[in-house]
């Protein structure tokens, strides 16, 4: 099977989307002739015309304003925000208009919307290359929140948010973009080409939106995240050698409680995990909604590793950023519990 | 200013500086022109790309080097990076990476400075692909109506990263953005030093008078990538050697100064000698002032915790 970096399966999942439905339309800044800041959209407008892959003027507000209404209008809008940092000046029309137009027209009308945007820190960004602003995104009833964390993913996630009827705010954790990431801030980089959810087909497929997968079994902890910290959470199991269930996300809203659940009622001990800060993080949800469902089975503390509630450093990433260290710790003091 | 740029592009090749970094050179006429046009106490606010304007509001190599490399001598004490430096000292309101937010924090400035009636002006910078963020119009719409001090500077160097003006703006003379707000606008050779002195005398003289906005279109010309981790394909090599040859606003000083022999040929050699000293010193103190402390993460973030 061929392999992709996340990149690549990001442009394979836009390139299947457009050639099976021609109301997929993919716009944003720098998206048409240039193909993306980090090429997700190269060769597209090549191949599919300026109709359908086209730049956007440096207007996020406009941008999802203009996506909301061409959806409207029965068209699979894809807009490409260039980084989840300046999505803000559109978070106004994702707030009262994305994710109501439905409600609002009791159902007559639906936003198929896709809003792709790169995320997280990890590339020494600073303070506007770097946010992870995924529980802004979770608090509004009405859009769907992703975070896929490998080339397969990301390539099914993305082709069942734009098939979905609903509209969803796609994040792409940008320092896992060429290889996954272990969280220790010198590791040399490593390939998506040697992990096995670098084998990405070129076909249609898709990743079934607000399905969690265990990417590790175990049975001493669990831990919950997504994104980049996915790897991390799974190069420190290894390095300190307990036996964690490790559980991607992959559909952060609607969650897959589920899946957590079932892990949690196994091991009795929880670490959420996520880079955004810590107050009103969304791992506060779902800590909520653990000791709502698992409290009798728990031995311990759900435990928390984010970032802190700052904002994003230039100096000192490495003290923001929840690497495979602070992972390790973690885990130990929930164990020892 | 282009040494310090060649320089922090060279600490950046050597992992000293990281994460983003967009160099001004082949810019240089604008900022150096509007500042002449300045005078002390006048506000500055830009975008990211804002070494040189640091430069030329007086703030020192040093603490812009040592900024760029996350150090504790850096302005922002390595909170802020590249993009993100301030000086109260010398009215230089940043540095922000996000595009067209300056234009109104610009325009907030120029109504205090208006309010407080201290006959100060604020240049407000800002790129093509700026001109066109919403925020921009919701300004220059306040700005008009209540006749506020501020220059609007559009420094066109063409792109937008890697988008050229004409694929995301249906009007390309910027300067005429203005003119359903009322606003004078002017086009000016950005690459020529004098020509923007000229045109900036004018502007400020306007805004300082209390006739309110002006805006200034400088056509220039960004010879390196976007920042440095852009190669640039969207454009030709021809295209960038052609301006570098023939529009170069260094070279164009150089020849104007040795013309009207103002100057010679040693004299220059002997500035020349001067400046790379400052900006290897300036270099040398951003590599070895010290790391901030790590406590330092959670200051500035809240007065009182
Ligand atoms: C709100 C926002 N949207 C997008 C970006 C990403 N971005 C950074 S610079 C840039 C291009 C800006 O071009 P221009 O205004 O012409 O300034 P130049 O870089 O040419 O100096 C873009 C799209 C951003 N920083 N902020
Ligand atoms: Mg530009």
């Amino acid at each position: 099977m061929p392999t992709k970096n996340m990149i690549q399966a990001l442009n394979s999942a836009m390139d299947v989307v457009l050639d099976r439905d021609d109301d997929v339309v993919i716009f944003g800044e720098d998206a048409g002739y240039f193909g993306g800041v980090f090429g997700a959209t190269q060769g597209l407008q090549k191949k599919y015309g300026l109709d359908r892959v086209f730049d956007a003027p440096i207007n996020e507000a406009a941008i999802v304003a203009m996506a909301i209404g061409m959806s409207a209008k029965g068209l699979r809008p894809v807009a490409e925000i260039q980084f989840a940092d300046y999505i803000f000046p559109g978070f106004d029309q994702v707030v009262s208009e994305l994710s109501r137009i439905r409600y609002r027209s009791a159902g007559q009308f639906t936003t198929p919307v896709t809003i792709r945007t790169p995320c997280g820190g990890g590339i020494r960004g600073g303070q506007t290359h770097s946010m992870s602003p995924e529980a802004f995104f979770t608090h509004i009833p009405g859009v769907k929140v992703v975070m896929p964390s490998n080339p397969y993913d990301a390539k099914g996630l993305l082709i069942a948010s734009v098939e979905s009827d609903d509209p969803v705010i796609f994040f792409e954790p940008k320092r896992i973009y060429n290889g996954p990431f272990n969280g220790v801030p010198d590791a040399p980089l490593t390939s998506w080409a040697t992990h096995p959810k670098g084998e990405v087909p070129d076909e249609h497929y898709t990743v079934p939106l607000g399905k969690a997968e265990i990417v590790r079994a175990g049975s001493e902890l669990t831990i919950v995240t997504y994104g980049t910290l996915v790897h991390v959470a799974q190069s420190a199991a290894e390095k300190a050698g307990i036996d964690a269930e490790i559980i991607d996300l992959r559909t952060i809203v609607p969650y897959d409680m589920e899946t957590i659940a079932a892990s949690v009622n196994k091991t009795g001990r929880v670490i959420v995990a996520h880079e955004a800060p810590r107050t009103s993080g969304f791992g506060a949800e779902l800590i909520a909604q653990i000791q709502e469902e698992c409290f009798y089975a728990l031995e311990a503390p759900v435990a928390r590793i984010t970032g802190w509630d700052t904002p994003y450093p230039h100096a000192h990433e490495w003290a923001y950023f929840p690497g495979q260290e602070r992972f390790i710790r973690t885990m130990k003091t929930v164990m020892e519990a | 200013m282009r040494r310090f740029e060649e320089k922090a592009g060279q600490l950046y090749g050597m992992g000293l500086i990281a994460g983003f970094c967009h160099l001004y050179i082949g810019q240089e006429a604008v900022v150096t022109g509007i500042q002449a046009a300045l005078e002390e106490g006048d506000q500055v606010i830009t975008g990211y790309r804002d070494h040189a304007h640091m430069l030329a509001c007086g703030m020192s190599a040093n603490g812009v080097m040592a900024e760029l490399t996350g150090r504790e001598g850096g302005y922002s004490r390595g909170k802020g990076g590249s993009m993100h430096m301030f000086s109260r000292d010398k009215q230089f309101f940043g540095g922000h990476g996000i595009v067209g937010a300056q234009v109104s924090l610009g325009t907030g400035l120029a109504l205090a400075d208006q309010y407080k009636g201290n006959k100060k002006v604020c240049a407000t910078y800002f790129g093509d692909g700026a001109a066109n963020q919403g925020q921009v119009y919701e300004s220059f719409n306040m700005a008009k109506l209540w006749n506020l001090p501020v220059i609007y500077v559009i420094e066109n160097n063409q792109y937008a990263m890697g988008t050229a003006v004409k694929r995301a703006s249906s009007e390309v003379e910027l300067y005429k953005r203005g003119i359903s707000f009322g606003i004078p606008g002017e086009q000016v050779d950005g690459m020529d030093v004098l020509a923007v002195k000229a045109a900036a005398d004018k502007a400020v003289k306007h805004a300082r008078e209390g006739n309110g906005p002006y805006i200034l279109e400088m056509k220039t010309y960004r010879y390196r990538g976007h920042s440095m981790s852009d190669p640039a394909k969207y454009r030709t090599r021809d295209e960038v050697n052609e301006v570098r040859e023939h529009r170069d606003p260094i070279d164009l000083v150089k020849k104007l100064i040795m013309d009207a022999e103002y100057a010679s040929e040693d004299d220059l050699k002997e500035i020349e000698k001067r400046v790379k000293a400052v900006v290897n010193e300036s270099a040398e103190f951003a590599k070895n002032s010290p790391e901030p402390d790590p406590s330092e993460l959670y200051t500035d973030v809240l007065i009182e915790a």
